[in-house]
């Protein structure tokens, strides 16, 4: 019996018996995928004579039919029967101008300077593994947009006195709000009393210099109003006496380093805005193509995402003030078409200004970009706070961490884990409408192409198809980048909870 | 042995006040509040003076002069006689058109395609994926302008025009179809078919109540077309057929007869029912994936077909998830119909930037405009949260 068995027992594993043949392989794949059943497959065929028949057309246009050498639209234009494909020579020739638009050529190192620093410090921004992020984060939204604002436009901005004494304020009011949250300086100190009553009173007297127009003492080179003259002496009064009461403190160095680190920085960008680089100026309505795309782009996304937060902030705020202010903005701009808010800056905004008083055409779509975007931002971050658990909220209150300190170490790093897809959604809306500026004139990307192929020396039939695949080419390369950053990026932070 | 804890004694300086959650909230409030009626103030006190400046009446008044332009495409009656309230309102009726049909042309195609990623069939797959991948990723008014000045404006000219099946020619004058001509009496039909209509929503709410109260269900498929479909037919034929169909023509320079879609119209309604078409497929796809697999294995466990699995289990759970997002895109394309400025359809705000440009009137156009939009966002999405909160898990 033991014989028996001990015959049968196999010395190795069996190998499995390799599937049936009608079901393996390229065919086995096939029928199991394409022609399971007399639906699949006449799915299947009409699928496959659509993929061919438009592999082939396109191949057809873009590469068999297409011109490739040429010098203008005479080469593009059918002679006889033979059919004419992509126009490439029109893309070629313009090539320069879809990117720069009218900037001058001897400048266009600059927008090359700007884009490859955005290129560089974004790069090192978004790639995990390289090292440094605070200093690089730094550099690109503190640094970056000034030079690049230097760059582009040539720098030598002019202020009048009272927009000098209105960045002193801002400076004053800065440093009474880093300082306490940096150090143990508080309100109980009589010096630090002072300060904000000079900070309030350099609010005030802006306001009356606002109302009173006459420019009449010159200081430091700049015309200034007694009023406008009076802030500026009260807020540099406030700074000091902040960077006093943290020297009285004792060992208060660094403390008063902190004080002045505000008015510092803010009186050194004023100084690289208004210096003379020797840059000639190029103004705004030469730039164009790409240029154009990037800067009302990036200029909306780097506002449009901390205005959206405080949205958001505002919206889920126990302050009922707040709270309806934020809901009334967000529900505005939310449910009026870009393309009004467009309009409404181009013709609205220079009849809410001052007589005199006129604002950059660029500068308007930049504002009404930003606030439209701002809006979706909003919502999108306000369902990342919604997701977090009340206990978090109610745990960062047990440690009696204040409402910005909670909202900026606790809820926001999880709430923007969370929606990183919605925000990323919002750039590439935001990128796409950056578009519809050429409907109000700027020459954009889109706007430039579509210039270029009113131009009589490139009027064919084939131009507008052409330019308009080159013009999708580089908007899809951009949103596609976006959106595959955003699964990638999503991934890396899953922590596996939530 | 209890001690007796001593209470702090209350703080009542500046530092404490402006530490006091409650004191400082009311101050933040107050200030806000303050400089916003300050800073709409100082619009409104600048808006007007600089429009007196320029010589403009604001107000609304010029909405009854006389406009002066003529309009490509007139649903209602409108001549350059009539007024500006006019011409808006045509503009009104041409954005309602071209919003519900690009809503209904998109759901379709979103709906088929966001099935067609989920296929097992690789092609269908593949092809639905690039589709979806292409249009999500390039703005809206560049598929405008491709339709419209790569594709439409370079078919050949009407002479020349390229036929279709069912009698319809494609030219760079748009598409010309076959128009259906009623007569008089065809009111007869369209009666018909609205009573059809209302008596099968009733038989069908009949039904649903039977059905839950007694589980019997019954077949409806037959009765319902006999409604909707054979009350209407019947009555065309008792009426002697009072229609006539119109096919167009070619004549020596242009397309005669039959029903003109024009170019724009073309253009507008399929660059925006193919862009929305995209981001509708990736909701329905979502929205399909959120339905667990339990329910599909459970409603397989319990006998049902694969045609009552989807039926009764996948699409009603699903719809709960795709209907929200699903409203903000119909939304998104009313909006985006005001991209029609772009190449000339007479919208709303086509028709407006038109008036603006003529009156000068910029701030009240903009405002009606922006209060059309806004008003048909709230009413879309009120709506749409109607039929949501219907839609909803009813739980304990």
């Amino acid at each position: 019996m033991e014989e028996h068995v001990t015959r049968y027992v196999s010395e190795e594993f069996k190998q499995p018996l390799p599937p049936p043949a009608d079901n393996a392989g390229i065919i086995g794949t096939a029928r199991k995928n394409l022609f399971a059943t007399p639906l699949d497959a006449a799915i299947s065929l009409v699928t496959l004579l659509v993929v061919v028949w438009a592999v082939w057309n396109l191949l057809g246009w873009a590469l068999f039919d297409a011109v490739f050498s040429g010098s203008d639209r005479t080469a593009c234009v059918a002679t006889g029967d033979s059919e004419v494909g992509a126009c490439w020579i029109f893309v070629s020739s313009k090539f320069l101008q879809f990117i720069y638009g009218l900037y001058p050529d001897p400048e266009r190192w600059r927008v090359n300077t700007v884009f490859a620093l955005l290129a560089i410090l974004t790069a090192g921004l978004l790639i995990p593994s390289v090292p440094k992020k605070g200093l690089n984060a730094a550099l690109l939204l503190g640094v970056f947009p000034f030079v690049a604002f230097v760059l582009l436009t040539g720098g030598r901005l002019s202020f009048s006195g009272g927009q000098v004494a209105f960045f002193a304020m801002l400076a004053a009011f800065g440093t009474l709000i880093v300082v306490p949250s940096r150090s143990d300086l508080d309100f109980e100190r009589p010096l630090m009393r002072a300060a904000a009553g000079l900070a309030v009173a350099a609010v005030l007297a802006l306001l009356l210099s606002a109302a009173s127009s006459r420019a009449g003492i010159a200081f430091l080179g700049l015309r200034f109003t007694a009023f406008s003259l009076s802030a500026l002496v009260l807020s540099a009064l406030s700074i000091l006496s902040v960077a006093s009461a943290a020297l009285q403190r004792g060992g208060g160095g660094r403390v008063a380093a902190t004080a002045l680190l505000v008015p510092v920085l803010i009186a050194a960008a004023l100084a690289v805005l208004s210096v003379d680089f020797g840059l000639p100026e190029v103004p705004t309505h030469l730039w164009g193509g790409l240029l154009v795309t990037l800067v009302v782009s990036v200029t909306g996304i780097a506002t449009s995402l901390p205005l959206g937060i405080l949205l958001a902030l505002g919206r889920r705020s126990d302050m009922p003030a707040v709270r309806l202010l934020s809901v009334i903005f967000i529900e505005f701009w939310r449910g009026v078409p870009l393309i009004t808010v467009l309009f409404m800056a181009q013709f609205m905004l220079p009849l809410f200004m001052p007589d005199g008083v006129s604002f950059n055409q660029l500068l308007r779509a930049l504002v009404g970009v930003a606030l439209f975007s701002a809006a979706y931002m909003a919502e999108v971050v306000r369902g990342g706070l919604q997701a977090i658990r009340k206990g978090q909220y109610e745990a960062a209150d047990a440690m009696a961490l204040s409402y910005w300190q909670k909202m900026r170490l606790i809820i926001l790093p999880q709430a923007l884990k969370l929606v990183i897809p919605g925000i990323v959604n919002t750039f590439i809306g935001l990128f796409k409408d950056t578009s519809l500026v050429y409907i109000i004139g700027l020459a954009d990307l889109l706007g430039t192409v579509r210039r270029g192929f009113n131009d009589p020396n490139w009027i064919t039939p084939s131009t507008p198809a052409t330019g308009l695949v080159f013009a999708a080419f580089i908007y899809w390369l951009f949103c596609f980048g976006m959106s595959r950053y955003s699964i990638f990026m999503e991934r890396r932070l899953d922590t596996g909870h939530k | 042995m209890t001690v007796e804890t001593p209470t702090l004694p209350p703080t009542r300086s500046f530092g404490s006040l402006i530490n006091n959650p409650v004191v400082r909230g009311i101050f933040i409030q107050l200030v806000l509040v303050v400089g916003l009626i300050g800073f709409v103030w100082w619009i409104v006190d600048n808006t007007s003076r600089n429009l007196a400046q320029a010589h403009i009446a604001s107000g609304f008044g010029f909405l009854d002069r006389r406009s002066g332009f003529d309009i490509s495409q007139q649903p209602i009656d409108y001549s350059s006689n009539a007024t500006y309230a006019r011409a808006i309102l045509v503009g009104v009726v041409n954005t309602l058109i071209i919003a519900g049909t690009g809503i209904a042309m998109a759901t379709v195609l979103g709906f088929i395609v966001g099935i067609g990623r989920l296929s097992r069939n690789f092609l269908l797959r593949g092809l639905a994926t690039v589709y979806v991948e292409t249009f999500r990723n390039i703005p809206p008014l560049l598929v405008i302008l491709f339709w419209y000045f790569g594709v439409l404006a370079v078919l050949p000219m009407p002479r020349q025009a390229v036929s279709l099946p069912f009698g319809a020619f494609i030219s760079n004058r748009g598409l010309q179809t076959p128009r259906v001509a009623f007569e008089e009496i065809a009111w007869i039909s369209l009666a018909a078919l609205a009573v059809g209509v209302v008596v099968a929503i009733v038989l069908y709410q009949v039904n649903r109540r039977r059905q839950m109260a007694t589980g019997e269900r019954r077949r409806l498929l037959w009765p319902m077309l006999g409604l909707i479909v054979g009350l209407p037919v019947v009555a065309f034929l008792v009426t002697g057929m009072p229609a006539a169909l119109e096919f167009p023509a070619k004549s020596t320079f242009n397309l005669v007869g039959g029903f003109q879609i024009r170019p724009e119209f073309l253009a507008l309604f399929l660059a925006l029912s193919v862009y929305t078409g995209a981001f509708i497929a990736e909701i329905v796809r979502a929205g399909i994936l959120s339905v667990s697999k339990g329910q599909t294995e459970a409603a397989q466990a319990l006998g049902l077909s694969r045609r009552h699995t989807l039926r009764l289990v996948v699409v009603p759970q699903a719809f709960r998830v795709i209907i929200p997002p699903l409203t903000s895109q119909y939304l998104n394309l009313t909006k985006n119909s005001s991209l029609a400025l772009a190449i000339g359809y007479p919208d709303l705000f086509a028709i407006g930037s038109t008036v603006l440009n003529q009156s000068g009137q910029s701030v009240e156009i903009i405002i009606i405009c922006m209060l059309f939009y806004l008003t048909f966002s709230l009413i879309v999405s009120a709506f749409m949260n109607w039929f949501n909160a219907k839609m909803a898990l009813v739980e304990r």
